[in-house]
């Protein structure tokens, strides 16, 4: 295999930054390394290859992609960086899995193989761009040694090379071996923003067709010859075992073929999902709940507030707040508390596994394809290079599918299987043992000068750290990137500010990324908290926010863009509200104004949300544009209906009726302005989400005069004062 | 006991308890993976089929409940005028994402467009609000499923 061939050679060449060779088919080979981010796991200096350009002779372009598509629109957004310095049309580039290997793969900017954190476009926006460079440099050599002239008498168009003064043309595939052979440069120039083709301007997405003719192969579409069809029931509570199980009656149902007893969980195996249910609701499992048989989220939220009366890690220190504070002329405090929350993401949990003697086969879809190879080599027993994992396409990732708990929960119970089992998870099983968006407590508080402006800001927030557990040299001095973001590093201008971080790990209850990850708790505070200190200052809510953007002009843009497009001061009718959200993470800048009504009766619907966004070169506008409208229903459902709690240490919700999403008739208008300019790309995948939040609390508060600090937003309380 | 079911114009006959839902049919004993599984309960509507041309969760129709309805799923939805009106405006207005419950989406918004060729918003949420997008493209499809009943209108 060609991706194999050079992998164990590129693993030599450390600092070389393109290495090439002749393909298979006497094609060119672009072997590309992308340089590590900053990471403990590898030092600055190392290259790392990460990604392969593959020009065949017949003029196809075959880009492994390091990166999964999940919805976000990568797999057409980063062709379109390769495709736009090659000069061929989006068509001409084929796209395959990358494998799992954490040494050629690694995500730039996390050190090791994965997408998220709304990074895929940063982190491949250069390299991948000098890829294409390079690769279009060695066509042009190519063309101009065998016709003989000055390669700067040629340029290229639409996967062609042309001699200008004679009009001469040879196609890239034909250049294909020729170029192989050529010198790699070491500087190429890359396009200046002006003369951009296809970044920036909107390309339909690659992977639409096959998604709406039920074409598109999921993981839980894999369909090895042989497989049988597993589901299971793991322990209620988290950390309890199975005590006994009578498994008569499962038995008995047909088409089921063998239950599965492991440590914590019963698997029910049949020729078809049906039975394999029809089996498990048969079968009698008694329990020994452990240790969290009495865990409440009350009991879990109590922890956390007396973790925030202590001392925490520093954050980020500006100046004196404590002495600010002092001396202030007036004093805002608030607690703000955000729940656990489930992924819910439309494709259940599933994974199917080939357990042989000496060798494991997977089907997944994966957020962390090299994770769950080296986490199943464990749990089967083998060696990482005798886990062979196909990816997929993935049915909703949001931070789930960066997890491998389902990929070992699948060989454990495959290892007692002769042949290919798909293991599916019922619904209730995916809500009830998901890794949650941890529960955070806030305590925060400012000091207001006599005019009403922040003279001090302080900040002490208690959660989970989900890097210490996912990307342990990440987590440092009781810190980490992910936990802090949006809570430290402001737009605004705040002169002694002071945030303290405590890691607190709730029993019971395992934690993971979500959707805007750390910002989707942080923003929700700050940004809920500026408006109280707005409201505190008697003024208006963007307004105040303005007075402090004076060394953040981008900032200041958006939030200009979003207040105009929204109307914002234009009467709303009673009982309906706007709010407003600013933010800078991921590398975007995002304002958002959301229009709340709020009923007699304490319900809230979101009518309208209007977001102005400045994310730097909007590669593909029109995924810019989907992924704010997805961010913001995914946030609204959050705000509205999201909460996870847990009572006699189990998850009490089950399936969307009791854990709910927003729904067509729920769904607000969503206006999203870019603005443009030539800055390097920021993050597009998550920020709607942490934005959308507090301008929901916000436009509440603007409704009814009520301040929620608790999400998600509780309708019995806006109606007592309603 | 086998059950002769009739799914996009073709005979199959599937040996399988009564009880079982069609989802499971279709997907793990007759291969056809285009129909989704989402919640097991009619509460997502990924698994959206249609029978006789009604927009029916396959999740909760038995298989001995089916006789001889006709089932059309995602696979054959596109040789329907409703169905091929709805995949061209999903593609045309860039639809999809993950795009796991577009399955369910497009039957429902072609059940809806080949009873009711020009929907109104009430009409759409009321036809649509059984199907949950966890990416949230709900405005597109709306979008979308206008754009169809457009074409209607323009006799394409």
């Amino acid at each position: 295999m060609v991706v194999d061939r050079i992998a164990s050679r590129a693993c030599l060449s450390r600092r070389t930054f393109l290495a090439t060779s002749a393909a298979a088919g006497g094609g060119l080979m672009l072997n590309l390394s992308l340089p590590l981010g900053r990471s403990e796991a590898a030092p600055s200096e190392s290259f790392v290859p990460n990604a392969f350009i593959r020009v065949g002779s017949d003029g196809q372009v075959v880009l492994t992609m390091p990166y999964v598509e999940m919805g976000q629109g990568t797999y057409t957004s980063i062709p379109m960086l390769i495709a736009e310095e090659l000069d061929v049309s989006l068509k001409q580039v084929r796209l395959e899995h990358a494998p799992p290997n954490e040494k050629l793969y690694a995500n730039p900017m996390l050190g090791v193989q994965a997408t998220g954190n709304s990074n895929a476009v940063r982190g491949a926006w250069k390299p991948l761009r000098e890829a294409g460079a390079a690769a279009r440099f060695m066509l042009v050599a190519a063309a101009a040694r065998r016709w003989n002239v000055d390669p700067a008498s040629c340029r290229v168009q639409n996967g062609e090379v042309i001699h200008v003064p004679t009009s001469r043309r040879l196609k890239y595939g034909e250049l294909a071996a020729d170029a192989a052979r050529m010198p790699v440069p070491k500087n190429v120039a890359l396009k200046q923003p002006g003369d951009f083709k296809l970044i920036g301007t909107p390309a339909k997405r690659l992977d639409a067709a096959g998604k709406v003719n039920g074409a598109a192969v999921y993981g839980i579409d894999a369909r090895p010859q042989g497989v049988k069809f597993a589901t299971l029931a793991q322990s209620p509570v988290f950390g309890g075992r199975v005590r006994s199980i009578d498994d008569t009656a499962a038995k008995a149902v047909k088409a089921v073929r063998q239950i599965v007893r492991l440590d914590d969980a019963v698997a029910v195996v049949a020729d078809h999902m049906g039975a394999a249910k029809k089996g498990l609701a048969a079968l009698k499992i008694e329990w020994d709940d452990g240790p969290h048989a009495r865990l409440t989220t009350e009991e879990i939220a109590r922890e956390l507030d007396q973790a925030t009366l202590g001392s925490g890690a520093v954050a980020q220190n500006i100046g004196d707040a404590d002495k600010a504070m002092a001396g202030a002329a007036s004093k805002v405090e608030a607690t703000y508390q955000v729940p656990f929350l489930a992924h819910a993401a439309m494709e259940p949990m599933n994974c199917t596994v080939h357990f042989r003697k000496d060798e494991c086969e997977i089907w997944i879809g994966s957020q962390a394809v090299a994770r769950v190879q080296a986490m199943a080599a464990k749990a089967a027993g083998l060696p990482p290079e005798k886990v062979i994992v196909h990816n997929h396409l993935i049915g909703g990732g949001f931070g789930r599918r960066l997890e491998a708990d389902g990929a070992v929960r699948a060989v454990e119970i495959a290892k007692h299987i002769d042949g290919p089992v798909k293991v599916v998870w019922t619904r209730e099983e995916d809500i009830q043992h998901d890794m949650y968006r941890p529960y955070w407590f806030d305590r925060i508080s400012a000091g207001l000068d006599d005019k009403g402006r922040p003279v001090a800001w302080k900040n002490r927030f208690a959660g989970s750290s989900v890097i210490a557990r996912w990307l342990p040299p990440a987590f440092k001095d009781g810190l980490d990137p992910d936990s802090t973001e949006g809570a430290i590093d402001l737009v605004y201008d705040l002169p002694n500010f002071h945030v303290e971080y405590v890691r607190v790990e709730p029993p019971g209850i395992p934690t993971a990324f979500w959707r805007s990850v750390g910002p989707s708790h942080n923003v929700f505070v700050t940004e809920s908290f500026i408006d109280e200190m707005a409201a505190a200052a008697k003024q208006d809510a963007v307004a105040y926010r303005r007075s402090l953007l004076d060394r953040s002009p981008r900032a200041k843009a958006v939030l200009d863009l979003a207040a105009e497009k929204a109307g914002w001061g234009q009467t709303l009718p009673k009982g309906s509200g706007r709010g407003v959200s600013l933010q800078f993470v991921f590398g975007s800048y995002l304002a958002q104004v959301a229009e709340v009504e709020v009923s007699q009766e304490g319900a809230v619907r979101v009518r309208r949300v209007v977001c102005a966004v400045d994310c730097g070169i909007a590669v593909n506008p029109d995924t810019v544009q989907a992924q704010i409208q997805s961010a913001i229903i995914f946030g609204i459902t959050a705000a509205l209906h999201g909460e996870i709690t847990l009572k006699d240490g189990r998850v009490q919700q089950s399936n969307f009726d009791d854990y709910q999403m927003l729904r067509m008739n729920e769904a607000p208008a969503i206006e999203v302005h870019i603005v443009r300019n030539s800055e390097p790309p920021g993050g597009m995948g998550e920020c709607g989400t942490s934005a959308i939040v507090p301008a929901v609390a916000n436009a509440i508060f603007a409704a009814t005069g009520k301040r929620l600090r608790k999400m998600p937003v509780d309708a019995a309380t806006l109606k007592q004062l309603g | 006991m086998a059950f002769t079911i009739k799914v996009n114009g073709n005979t199959r006959t599937v040996d399988v308890d009564g009880d079982t839902p069609l989802l499971w049919v279709l997907r793990d004993v007759l291969g056809m993976t285009g129909t989704k599984f989402g919640c097991g309960r009619a509460l997502c509507g990924a698994c959206t089929v249609h029978i006789d041309g009604v927009a029916t969760r396959s999740c909760v129709t038995s298989i001995d409940s089916i006789g001889k309805s006709k089932v059309t799923t995602i696979e054959a939805i596109g040789a329907t005028p409703a169905g091929a009106k709805v995949q061209k405006a999903w593609l045309e207005h860039e639809v999809v994402q993950c795009g796991y419950c577009q399955s369910g989406q497009i039957m429902s918004a072609a059940a809806l467009l080949a009873s009711n060729p020009h929907p109104t918003d009430a009409d759409i949420d009321e036809a649509m609000s059984g199907n949950v997008c966890r990416c949230g493209t709900y405005v597109r499809i709306r979008e979308a499923i206008k754009l169809a009943a457009q074409a209607d209108e323009r006799g394409g």
